[in-house]
């Protein structure tokens, strides 16, 4: 009993970052209706930023104090991701503005094949430390319940306490500032949003950008558990699902996705792997997908798709 | 002046639909195919077959098996590198299971076990629409993978996961050097390439064709969904499998899953895009456009980082390489969204009217 639990709760944590990737997705999504694969590319630049930024800034600057080049890292991390944003609305989204779908999804595949050379070119391709200070050492939890407790990273609570943080912050955002409201009117309906005076493209810009943050958040996370490498931007991959799961167009959805495949894909990994000779987690996620989406096809959360003629 | 219809008078129901009604095109592609045929072989040298025609002639043939299912029935799928590789295995499998099997025959069957695939797989597509559907194709490619590689059987129990096949011929002829290679690959996708046309323009291309613009409205004025889907899938795969084999009996020889991840899918998928959705010709010239793209930069690079005096090592070079090839992606779609074939198109119709402009 004291495994499963251990389980679950691996498979919350992973999933909780899964949802932090999605969370980039939908957010992109529901703002320009792109499908942006570059969330993935986006997690790995910022990642690669963060990290090169926080080894040269001291030597740059000339001082020792850590928490101050992290600081300063993440900042220009940040102010690279806004200018990422920039220049995406300016040269790719703003030219294909009614094209189709998948002319889009196409386009952020390109985008996504040149930050993947372009940040590896710029930050060089080893594998690099994030190191944020987040406490490494394992925790027990309920050990008077089950022998030998649960174990649980730290790191892994704290990972989940900041994606938390930055769903509320988010959440926050959308609701209660004028940018937010004005990001939820172009969700609506782009064309209305804009008759009553809202620059679509600054709110490309805002939402690019915001997606960037996203994506910096993600990405710090991440790093810091598995090293910055190439690797990162496949992570995305594992998101995909989680986007669809939950629905396009929902941001909670992204978090029980997140949550509910992180955990499947765990379980199903321990308890059904075995059989089959193991290493299911790579489709588990997809083929879960598979199956909600022929009940639900608009997935959990997503808006009700009605067809018209 | 010299590309005029005018004159041309069709005089029967059959020469008003042949696939090139003006007489000029007829010309331009027969001497196309006599220079395919003829002047390759007598020309090139073994690298530019091996490397580059060989491998276009295969990704093109892909490529318009991808086409089908994307461009003309509306199906986005990402999975298409999954249905290569179901070609590839099964084919591999009839080939070496089964003594005595002709290459071609084990291609085709290659082909048709994709077709079951990829039957099995567009099933989702009768609920599931758009962008959802492209990422439950993404199933297909992560499944396909984890089974060849995990599961023994499909690779003969090869230890190492890497299969190969040898004695490759057809007919009693050998296909073992790139020029038999070459004519073989060339005489099957001329092949594919003339069914395809001649299916799209049928009436079941057409049926695919009102799907695509809007499947409500073609369900409404008699079209069976469930119908035109599923055949728009088992088509596509049966292509795109018959290509997969090819690509690895062919092309690669010994081969391993890895050959056909997720990175062929999108791969194939760009040649489409680039070339020009619900267009023959567009997936010629979008697979051109992508096998040529990394050989050139590849060898521009190196060369050009020695004119400006800044060395550059390799693995920088691969870096650059895919920063271009995603930029040039960007720009070609923000340039010319609908592909290639529409600049092709676009310039038969200048040339229609040249030197006039009007």
């Amino acid at each position: 009993m004291g495994f499963f639990i251990e389980t679950v709760f691996g498979g919350l944590m992973a999933g909780m970052l899964y949802s932090l990737i999605a969370l980039g997705f939908v957010l992109i999504f529901k703002a320009s209706g792109v499908f942006n694969f570059a969330q993935g590319a986006m997690v790995l630049f910022a990642a690669l930023a963060m990290a090169r930024f926080s080894e040269w800034i001291p030597g740059l600057l000339g001082f020792e104090n850590k928490i101050l080049a992290d600081l300063l890292a993440f900042g220009g991390a940040l102010l690279v991701m806004v200018l990422v944003a920039w220049l995406v609305e300016k040269l790719v989204l703003g030219r294909l503005v009614n094209q189709e779908g998948i002319t889009l999804l196409m386009a952020t595949l390109g985008i996504a094949y040149f930050l993947d050379g372009f940040g590896q070119t710029v930050f060089g391709s080893d594998i690099y430390k994030i190191d944020i200070g987040l406490p490494k050492d394992p925790l027990f939890l309920f050990e008077s319940v089950f022998q030998g407790g649960v174990l649980i990273n730290k790191e892994d609570l704290y990972a989940a306490a900041i994606a938390a943080g930055l769903v509320l912050l988010l959440t926050l955002f959308f609701q209660y500032t004028g940018t937010g409201r004005a990001l939820r009117a172009v969700a609506d309906d782009h064309q209305a949003a804009q008759s009553i005076g809202i620059p679509l493209s600054r709110i490309w810009i805002i939402v690019w950008s915001v997606a960037g943050f996203v994506a910096l958040v993600a990405g710090i996370i991440w790093g810091s558990k598995l090293g910055v490498q190439f690797s990162l931007s496949l992570v995305a991959l594992k998101a995909l699902p989680v986007v669809i799961l939950g629905g396009l167009t929902s941001v909670p959805g992204a978090i029980v996705g997140g949550l509910l495949i992180g955990v499947g894909e765990k379980l199903a990994e321990i308890y059904i792997g075995p059989m089959v000779g193991g290493g299911i987690e790579i489709w588990f996620g997809y083929l879960l997908v598979l199956f909600v989406l022929l009940v639900r096809p608009q997935g959990l959360f997503g808006e009700k798709i009605i067809d018209r003629v | 002046m010299i590309y005029r219809e005018n004159g041309q008078f069709k005089t029967s129901y059959r020469a008003d639909l042949q696939i090139f009604p003006i007489l000029q095109d007829r010309v331009a592609i027969g001497l196309l195919l006599a220079a395919a045929f003829v002047a390759v072989p007598l020309l090139a040298d073994e690298y530019l077959l091996r490397a580059i025609l060989i491998p276009f002639l295969i990704l093109s043939l892909a490529a318009l098996g991808l086409n089908v299912l994307v461009g003309y029935c509306g199906q986005i799928s990402l999975g298409a590198g999954a249905f290569m590789a179901v070609g590839a295995y099964a084919a591999y499998n009839f080939f070496v299971r089964l003594d005595g099997m002709p290459m071609p025959l084990a291609l085709l069957l290659g082909g048709a076990c994709a077709t079951l695939v990829g039957i099995l797989f567009g099933l989702p597509s009768l609920r599931i629409k758009g962008l959802y559907l492209a990422v439950t194709t993404l199933a297909a490619q992560f499944f396909i993978d984890w089974a060849f590689l995990r599961i023994g059987w499909f690779t003969n129990h090869t230890p190492s996961g890497s299969v190969s096949v040898a004695g490759l011929g057809f007919l009693g002829l050998p296909v073992e050097t790139p020029l038999q290679k070459y004519l073989f690959c060339l005489a099957t996708v001329c092949l594919f390439a003339l069914l395809t046309k001649n299916l799209v323009r049928g009436h079941i291309g057409r049926e695919w064709m009102a799907i695509r613009d809007m499947d409500v409205a073609a369900a409404v004025i008699g079209i069976r969904p469930v119908y035109a889907k599923l055949s728009a899938f088992a088509v596509s795969s049966f292509i795109v499998g018959v290509a997969g084999a090819l690509w690895a009996f062919i092309y690669l020889g010994s081969w391993e899953p890895a050959a056909f991840n997720i990175n062929r899918s999108f791969d194939l998928l760009f040649m489409i895009i680039i070339g020009g959705l619900g267009s023959v010709m567009g997936s010629f010239f979008g697979a051109a456009f992508i096998v040529l793209l990394p050989i050139v930069l590849d060898q521009l690079l190196p060369a050009l980082g020695g004119a400006i005096g800044i060395p550059v090592d390799t693995a920088t070079v691969s870096h650059v390489v895919y920063m271009i090839f995603g930029a040039l992606i960007v720009f070609f779609l923000v340039v010319e969204p609908h592909g290639l074939a529409r600049l092709w198109s676009i310039g038969k119709e200048k040339l229609r009217l040249w030197p006039f402009p009007h």
